[in-house]
């Protein structure tokens, strides 16, 4: 009953002109839309990628980063022997006293100086962290003024090239490994030994723990424990939940995409229409004539839907193909609660990737509606008698 | 069955044009012949085409009526009607009207793409069709590769491929040069005289209409002898 796919995909193309015109139109709303959501999806990764589900992580009360939190050593002491603290085989609680520093170091395109976040940590912290692996090179040895840094940081800090060295309170630290935190917070930090980084900065105090409890029911009452305790001042909850509200939230981002996305579409949506009319209104005595061959109007607004369809659909092939160059590209931002440099990639996701297609077709198919009922409504008559 | 293909009973088409009515067809009846190839002659305006598109199911009568193989065509409603054109009958227009972007085989094959044959009936209906009209070898062609000539021939092609009883023709030579016209009149002839199908052309060219078996003239909506 329906007309063949060839008059559709001809038709395409014997007008070639205005048929680019409408492909590109598509192609750079569903750019846009997809470039958007893949920076959002990359956001969204950092954070979730960052925390453990078992981990608990404490910080100062108040503090509204690790960086700002501050926490004695007597507290540690106090701390490390709750039961409900796992043990490694060598019998030590897992826990780690992490020490965080911001550093005002020069980027690499000699365009001033930017923070970047110092973590001193501990094996324990290693351990609890095992997201973060070593890219290149080897990790730090304790006492002999060594960093690792994030190896997207070193794409846009001076001197973070393995071997180089950089001077930072009152050190100069060689970088010895480049770090890859899988997309994580971490991505965006350097690691030092968390003694060592104590005295370089000289601080007495500690930044957070991070805790593996022996289980979740100890993990939950851990928090109470140390919340309860009126003498630390501690704010305890998941690493997760922590990092959940910590990283930056890709929720403006979806929320502008989306936003952009619609304001094109429509401009798309009528470039499509505009398109599609002057396709139909040209091809009137055509319709009428598949009319009075038998065609019904369904099949009439089929063919012209598949038309417009099939023209949105390689619009956004191209659109997802041109956001699927930056699949993987590495941006910075500043954190708002540290101001020390923030990387994260966009992703491109599969899922992505069907949403600008699905979008695309979507924006043809509206565009298309209109003119094909208006065609399909033409008694066959007048269709006919059209020039 | 009646020998009469086509019976037209008090017959009219009047237009409304604001306050004015145009009476297009007054009071016609009218018998068709099986097998006939009635040329239908007359003035411009005179109601020539009105009364084909009304025979074919494209148009409706205001009164009176049309009954084709003894269905009341106006009857019918939409749906009906398209399958009914696509069954019974075969379309030929001044202007050729094939599908610019589709080849001569595709044209001929559009009105077979609504029946249940598959493919290779299809195959087999475009190049018997094709053949008739002398242009097996530019089944490829695409219209705007074809003389004038030849793309009516494809439109005949396509106006017999459904095998209809009816084939009507408006001005199917208006847009030829003599030579070509004389073609397509001889690929109508054959139609009605070896195929057996009835064949109504509208025509302003009496030497068109000499083709056919029997005249008729029409004149300001009505028929004169
Ligand atoms: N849609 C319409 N609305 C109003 N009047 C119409 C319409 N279609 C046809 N007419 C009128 O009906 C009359 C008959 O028209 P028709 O097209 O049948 O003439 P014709 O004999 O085919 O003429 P020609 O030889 O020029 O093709 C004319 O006066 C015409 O103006
Ligand atoms: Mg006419």
């Amino acid at each position: 009953m329906a007309l063949p796919l060839n008059y559709s995909f001809r038709n395409a193309l014997v007008r070639w002109r205005s048929t680019i015109a409408t492909v590109l139109g598509i192609a750079l709303v569903v750019f846009v839309f997809v470039l958007l959501q893949s920076l959002a999806a990359g956001i969204e990764k950092s954070s979730s990628n960052t925390g453990d589900p078992r981990n608990i992580m404490v910080v100062r009360k108040g503090s509204t980063a690790e960086s700002a939190s501050l926490i004695s050593r007597q507290t540690l002491t106090e701390i490390r022997y709750f039961e409900e603290i796992a043990r490694n085989e060598n019998g030590e609680p897992i826990i780690s006293a992490d020490v965080l520093v911001l550093a005002s170091l020069p980027r690499r395109d000699n365009s001033g100086e930017a923070n970047v976040l110092l973590r001193g940590v501990t094996a324990r912290g290693m351990e609890l962290r095992p997201q973060v692996k070593l890219a290149a090179g080897r990790w730090f040895e304790a006492g002999k003024r060594e960093i690792v840094v994030s190896a997207k940081l070193a794409k846009r800090f001076a001197n973070f090239g393995i071997g180089q060295s950089f001077k930072t309170g009152s050190a100069t630290f060689t970088v010895v490994g480049w770090l890859d935190g899988g997309g994580s917070a971490f991505d965006s930090e350097c690691w030092l030994d968390a003694d060592e980084c104590r005295s370089t900065f000289e601080r007495d105090m500690y930044s957070s723990f991070l805790i593996r409890p022996t289980d979740e029911a100890a993990g939950e009452k851990l928090i109470t424990r140390i919340e309860a305790d009126r003498r630390f001042k501690l704010k305890a909850e998941k690493e997760v939940e922590y990092y959940r509200k910590q990283t930056m939230t890709a929720a403006p981002i979806k929320w502008l995409g989306g936003f952009l996305a619609v304001m094109m579409s429509v401009g798309a949506v009528f470039a499509a229409m505009n398109t599609m009319y002057a396709a139909v209104g040209a091809r009137t005595r055509e319709i009428g004539t598949l009319r009075v061959l038998g065609f019904r109007r369904r099949a009439v607004v089929a063919a012209l839907l598949l038309e417009g369809g099939l023209l949105a659909l390689v619009g956004g092939v191209l659109g997802c193909a041109i956001a699927f160059y930056w699949n993987g590209y590495t941006t910075a931002t500043m954190g708002m609660e540290t101001f020390s440099e923030i990387v994260f990639e966009f992703r491109v996701t599969p899922k992505l990737v069907l949403e600008g297609l699905a979008f695309a077709v979507i924006v043809g198919l509206i565009g298309t509606l209109f003119p094909a009922i208006r065609a399909a409504r033409l008694p066959v008559i007048s269709a006919l008698k059209s020039i | 069955m009646s020998a009469n293909i086509v019976t037209i009973r008090n017959l009219s088409k009047i237009y409304q044009q604001g306050d004015i009515n145009v009476t297009a067809l007054d009071n016609i009846s009218l018998d068709i012949a099986s097998g006939e190839f009635l040329a239908l002659m007359g003035p411009s305006g005179s109601g020539k085409s009105t009364l084909l598109h009304i025979i074919a199911g494209i148009d409706r009568p205001t009164n009176g009526e049309c009954r084709v193989q003894d269905i009341d065509v106006a009857k019918l409603n939409e749906s009906q009607l398209a399958d009914w054109r696509n069954q019974n009958v075969g379309f030929v227009f001044q202007t050729f009207n094939l599908i610019p972007v589709l080849t001569a085989y595709e044209n001929v094959e559009l009105p077979l793409l609504l029946t249940r044959m598959n493919r290779a009936e299809r195959r087999k209906q475009v190049e018997i069709a094709l053949e008739i009209v002398g242009l097996a070898d530019r089944a490829k062609h695409l219209p705007k590769q074809l003389s004038g000539g030849q793309e009516q021939r494809v439109a005949i092609a396509r106006a017999l491929v459904t095998d209809p009883a009816l084939v009507v023709a408006d001005e199917p030579t208006g847009n030829l040069d003599s030579h070509s016209a004389q073609e397509v009149l001889g690929v109508l002839r054959t139609l009605s005289r070896d195929a057996g199908k009835t064949v109504i052309m509208v025509t302003h060219d009496p030497k068109a209409a000499a083709f056919g078996s029997r005249q008729i003239h029409l004149e300001k909506g009505e028929l004169s002898k």
